[in-house]
């Protein structure tokens, strides 16, 4: 019998990794045990063409049910690990239904929950939480019927929501704490841009506004009160405070944890050799610079840090370097961003905020390292091109639009 | 239902049946054809799903939008003139019998 290796997760980086396994002409046993009902799909779409309609279920699929029987990989769905049991030779994982699993490695691709929000009224009905497709399917149940959608938390996935839901002709309103939009990601142009954008297109947006309580009649939620007393009248709410990745098993397993993300390095390893983690779940060293810790929520790390895992698995070391890169679709803007700009000392702005249509590049000690591009996708793909070939475009010409970016770039 | 065949980066050709509405690339990456990534999923975002539409297909299937266009051009493989990227090519019975050389190099 050839080697077995169990996938704790069945969402994008454990469907990356059984891929990738077999790519790699991995002839052992493949096994994925998700706590989902669904096999592996797509999550960006749920804040986007799932909730306005345009995709159905089956689209959101990874890959379809007759591919993981023709690859050899068994996909178990609908079954938490809920401990891990270790002998000298291998290990043992059980499941809430009381299944036991055996295996000689072990990747852990646990993603994150949604943050929960800790105030009264927040279990009545219609105040939702949006990171699976049961979630998606909870709001999209209630959608036509909704006339006022108030969304808590200006984050991608918020400000996504909130474009659906005014292009579908809803009262929307965006209540956000901290001062300015996306601001753990973007700059204050990129910021102030996406609030008057969405200001333009009829929603409501509240900056520096805390959330008092949820208020309801016959255990449905009906408004939402904020800390000076004001209710905003309210169908559904969406809370969209970012998430808190899922360590619990690691934790379990004594492995290095960074708050709650786990701790791997460039060849996504956690501090036991034998097990491997990619994904939301983890924390990593800058996959550009090798620097610090950084998690990255996004499709783009979940695949390429997956093909690492899969290698090291392999015994094949191969060091994480990418270009992270990212996207958000909000109405007719196009959100693009490649590199990392936290830590940035300079942005130059390109192109014309007004227009919808610009760039805001980030400098380091005068480096190109980050860009966010708004319906501007030359920009962006010149930028994600020159970060991946480890070049820069100078700072002091990067505004003329006359010139494209990539006639820029230098080593 | 419309099939469609990919040449994959590694010669192999293999033909798949759609489902109507389909994109090209959505047909490709549930069925494990190799070489279209898709990161994106769809969303014209990733310019990583990139093929060359085979030339007597190319008038049905048409020019890439503006954004596409756009995005073709930071394409990893070269572009050429039947350079397309096939999450934005939905399936449909007119398109019966597609051919799409997929690009070797994505990212
Ligand atoms: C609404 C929404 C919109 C998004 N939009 C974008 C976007 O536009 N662009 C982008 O790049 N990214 C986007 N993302 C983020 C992207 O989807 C995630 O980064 C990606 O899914 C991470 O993959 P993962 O495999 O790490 O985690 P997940 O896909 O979350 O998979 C983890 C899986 O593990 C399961 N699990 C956890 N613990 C256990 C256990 N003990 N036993 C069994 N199963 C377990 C979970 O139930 C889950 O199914 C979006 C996310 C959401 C929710
Ligand atoms: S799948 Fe990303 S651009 Fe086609």
């Amino acid at each position: 019998m050839g080697e077995r290796i169990l996938i704790v997760g069945a969402g994008q980086a454990g469907m990356q990794i059984a891929v990738s396994l077999r790519d790699a002409e991995f002839d052992g046993t493949i096994t994925m045990i998700g706590e989902e009902a669904h096999g592996p799909y797509q999550r960006p779409p749920l804040s986007k063409a799932f909730l306005a309609g345009e995709s159905d279920e089956e689209s959101l699929e990874l890959r379809s049910p007759a591919f993981y029987v023709e690859n050899n990989i068994v996909v178990i769905t609908d079954e938490r690990v809920v401990d891990v049991r270790w002998d000298a030779a291998h290990g043992t994982a059980i499941t809430n239904t009381g299944r036991e699993v055996a295996f000689d490695k072990l990747a852990l691709t646990t993603g994150a929950d949604a943050r929960p929000m800790d105030v009264e009224g927040v279990d009545l009905d219609g105040v939702l939480y949006l990171r699976g497709l049961a979630d998606a399917k909870a709001l999209k149940s209630r959608w036509d019927a909704a006339a006022n959608v108030v969304v808590i938390g200006g984050g991608f996935i918020g400000l996504e929501v909130a474009a659906v839901a005014r292009k579908n002709g809803k009262t929307t309103t965006i209540v956000h704490r901290s001062e300015r939009l996306m601001s753990r990601v973007v700059s204050p142009t990129t910021s102030k841009f996406f609030k008057e954008a969405h200001e333009r297109r009829g929603t409501t947006v509240l900056l520096n506004t805390q959330v008092s309580r949820f208020v309801g009649g016959g255990g449905k939620v009906t408004g939402v009160e904020l800390a000076d007393g004001t209710v905003i009248p309210a169908d559904i709410v969406m809370i969209g405070i970012g998430v808190i990745p899922r360590g619990d098993l690691a934790a379990k397993l004594g492995l290095e944890l960074k708050n709650d993300s786990i701790v791997v390095d460039e060849f996504a390893r956690t501090s036991n050799a034998r097990i491997v983690a990619a994904g939301d779940a983890v924390v990593m060293p800058h996959p550009l610079t090798g620097e610090g810790q950084v998690a990255l929520e996004s499709v783009q790390n979940a695949v390429d840090q997956a093909k690492v895992a899969a290698s090291t698995l392999m015994g094949v070391d191969h060091e994480y370097k990418a270009v992270p890169w990212f996207w958000s679709d909000q109405d007719t803007m196009k959100l693009q961003m490649a590199g990392i700009s936290t830590g940035y000392d300079e942005t130059v702005l390109r192109g014309n905020p007004d227009e919808e249509k610009f760039s805001v590049i980030y400098y380091r000690d005068g480096r190109l390292i980050a860009i966010d591009s708004v319906n501007e996708v030359l920009d962006y793909m010149a930028v994600r091109k020159a970060l991946g070939a480890g070049q820069t475009i100078p700072s002091d010409t990067a505004s003329d639009t006359s010139v494209k970016l990539k006639d820029m770039v230098q080593d | 239902m419309p099939n469609v065949t990919y040449i994959q980066p590694d010669g192999k050709e293999v033909t798949i049946e759609a489902r109507d509405g389909d994109s090209v690339m959505e047909t490709a990456v549930r069925n494990g054809v190799k070489g279209i990534i898709a990161e994106c999923g769809g969303a014209c975002a990733c310019a990583t799903c990139h093929v060359f539409v085979d030339e007597a297909f190319m008038g049905k299937v048409g020019e890439p939008g503006p954004l596409e266009d756009d995005m073709l051009d930071g394409s990893a493989e070269e572009r050429n003139a039947c350079s397309r990227l096939s999450c934005q090519i939905k399936m449909n019975a007119d398109l019966d019998g597609l051919r799409v050389r997929i690009a070797s190099e994505q990212v």
